[in-house]
């Protein structure tokens, strides 16, 4: 079982590398920034996992690309090797502080809870605009790696490959965490709380964990979306933002890590189309789309190629499907 | 003093209408126990609805005075329409499930009545000015008000008292809270509880409804505005403690007598200020000023 599910996930990884002899330009534009995107949403999805609903982890992600964004405007500094983990820590340093407070709260309260504090960025990057450029936003230039600038043709390339490797180290570093203890703690949360304290764990700190590392996420994603579409506005820390993440999450399927993956690159291609044929629809597709996989398919994409997988296979080995 | 009176009435008028969408958001979490994020929705249908239709009774040439009636109208049938279609057809199917999954319907239904609102009528504001000039004005030390405004708190209290007299006084409110404490033996008994379940939300439906109709002639009702109000109202509630009414009268006061402080000292930040009083209410007593402790279920 495992050998075939790295065996997919080979395949996987080799698609995204060669992707770029395949597809034309504007795909690999929407596959970076789908990967950018796919690091906040496998942060919601572990909430999700929990049991959590967070309507307000666009936060994280406005801290990720404003950092991108003042670190262009205000310091001068266009170095991705800089931005990136400057974007990653500010990220995770304001998680560690609003999970003090969070980590107490669950269900209703923690959904709102976050929707409020990222209202209140979204506020502040909104009337603050001598410092944040307001509605208009804040321009990122082409970012340099290593103090050297990609060839005009070539940026798009580079920084694909540069928010791949980034999204490969990602999905590593979330499959550990959800391999640890700490991740299975995550899991049960979602079952019964009392039972994960009896067992001698504390569901503040798992909780309290799972913040932090959701904030370190949507910082990266923040960062390299700036990157990638080189423009930054407050909408960055908007609801309906930060409900597109939970959209994605479902979408592809919580329940594991490549379920956001294939939710994101689905998303950033129904948006493209949807803008095409029913552009004044768009948050009507989105809830309506919801609502079908919230009553049909709870587990998302995800669940249902798995399901497709394990009929196939089942017809392969000969077994008869009833 | 002249600014101490506009802060305190016009924070009057704030928690009039918050109250109305807050006692809504209340009734459906006490008894359904979901947080409703469609409320918003709900709302903006009812004053896009009311206004549409008090305008065009102004078109048509009717009495002015008919535009209240229509504007209560268009709360009725918004009400009436959008909760049994809402309750029967989606929630009801999530019963039982996790509360994410509850929590992510109602935002899906959110997010389709925002985009429904925009397609039937557009995205330019409107407004229906006739119901507020038409009662005149008043003068209070000074600064002048329309009497509208004071219509709107006095519908505000009427109805809160009503609600109040419905739970406490009436079969249907005991019944009701027999269902809120316990289903399963509210059922052995012999309610129908699906019933209490549409009922109820239908209610809570009417309630943001009429709170979008009766703000409607007092703002132009333009795109968007459903999402804040719903961050709003959840603010009072847990202020005031989820489910409770008479935690919502007092939450809408203090929210709305805030919001009409920090409008007027501190106009950028008035969002602000209201999720921060929500923020500090949750720190120190998290179960809300009315809201009782909930056991942990083992």
């Amino acid at each position: 079982m495992t050998q075939r599910v790295s065996l997919a996930g080979l395949i996987a990884a080799g698609l995204f590398v060669i992707a770029p002899l395949i597809v034309p330009g504007w795909v690999l534009f929407l596959l970076t920034v789908a990967l950018a995107k796919f690091m906040v949403v496998l942060a919601v999805a572990l909430f999700l996992r929990g049991g959590l609903v967070t309507f307000g982890h666009a936060l994280f992600y406005a801290v990720g690309a404003y950092t991108a964004g003042f670190g262009s405007k205000w310091f001068g500094v266009h170095e991705a090797l800089l931005l990136v983990p400057v974007g990653v820590l500010l990220g995770a340093l304001v998680a560690a502080l609003m999970g003090l407070f969070m980590a107490r709260y669950r269900g209703v309260f923690f959904s709102m809870l976050n929707l409020a504090l990222s209202m209140i960025l979204y506020a502040i990057l909104l009337k603050f605009y001598w410092i944040t450029g307001g509605t208009d936003g804040i321009s990122v230039r082409t970012p340099t790696l290593l103090g050297f600038v990609p060839p005009r043709d070539a940026i798009r390339l580079v920084y694909y490959y540069f928010t791949l490797v980034l999204a490969g180290a990602v999905t590593y570093a979330v499959q550990r965490f959800l391999a640890s203890p700490l991740g299975f703690f995550l899991k049960a949360l979602a079952d019964n709380e009392i039972r994960i304290e009896y067992s001698g764990a504390s569901v503040q700190r798992v909780i309290y964990a799972t913040y932090v590392l959701s904030g370190a996420l949507g910082g990266l994603g923040g960062v390299l979306a700036a990157f990638t579409v080189g423009h930054i506005v407050p909408e960055y820390a908007f609801w309906l933002q930060s409900g597109e993440f939970v959209f994605i999450a479902l979408l592809g399927g919580y329940g594991s890590v490549p379920g956001p993956l294939i939710g994101a690159i689905a998303f950033e291609f129904i948006r493209t189309y949807a803008n095409k044929y029913a552009p004044y629809a768009w948050q009507m597709t989105l809830g309506m789309i919801m609502l079908l996989i919230i009553l049909l398919q709870p587990g998302g994409l995800w669940a249902m190629y798995e399901g497709v997988a394990a009929r196939l296979r089942r017809r392969a080995e000969g077994v008869s499907h009833a | 003093m002249a600014t101490l009176i506009i802060i305190i009435v016009d924070g009057f008028v704030f928690a009039a209408i918050l109250f109305l969408l807050s006692v809504g958001l209340t009734l459906i979490f006490g008894v359904l126990r979901i947080l409703n994020i469609a409320h918003g929705g709900v709302y903006a249908l009812g004053a896009y609805m009311g206004t549409f239709l008090a305008l065009k009774s102004l078109d048509l040439g009717w009495h002015p005075y008919l535009t209240y009636l229509m504007l209560l109208a268009g709360a009725l049938i918004t009400g009436l329409l959008a909760g049994p279609l809402i309750e029967r057809l989606f929630l009801r199917r999530v019963y039982g499930q996790a509360e994410a999954i509850q929590l992510l319907l109602t935002f899906a239904i959110l997010l389709i009545l925002d985009d429904l609102i925009k397609l039937i009528w557009g995205t330019t504001p409107m407004l229906v000015s006739k119901p507020s000039t038409l009662l005149g004005q008043v003068s209070i030390g000074g600064i002048s008000y329309t009497w509208y405004h004071f219509l709107l708190i006095a519908v505000s209290v009427v109805f809160g008292g009503a609600l109040v007299w419905l739970v406490r006084g009436t079969r249907f409110g005991k019944i009701m809270v027999a269902v809120i404490s316990d289903r399963e033996v509210s059922q052995a008994v012999g309610i129908n509880v699906n019933r209490i379940y549409t009922v109820s939300f239908t209610l809570g439906a009417l309630c943001a409804a009429l709170g979008g109709a009766a703000i409607a002639p007092t703002i132009a009702v333009a795109p968007g505005f459903a999402v804040e109000v719903v961050v709003q109202s959840f603010a009072v509630i847990a202020i005031g403690g989820m489910g409770s009414l008479e935690g919502a009268a007092l939450g809408a006061l203090f929210i709305g007598l805030a919001r009409a402080l920090a409008i007027h000292l501190w106009p950028e930040f008035e969002l602000v200020v209201i999720y921060l009083i929500m923020l500090i209410v949750l720190m120190v007593k998290p179960e809300g000023l009315f809201g009782a402790v909930e056991v942990r279920r083992i």
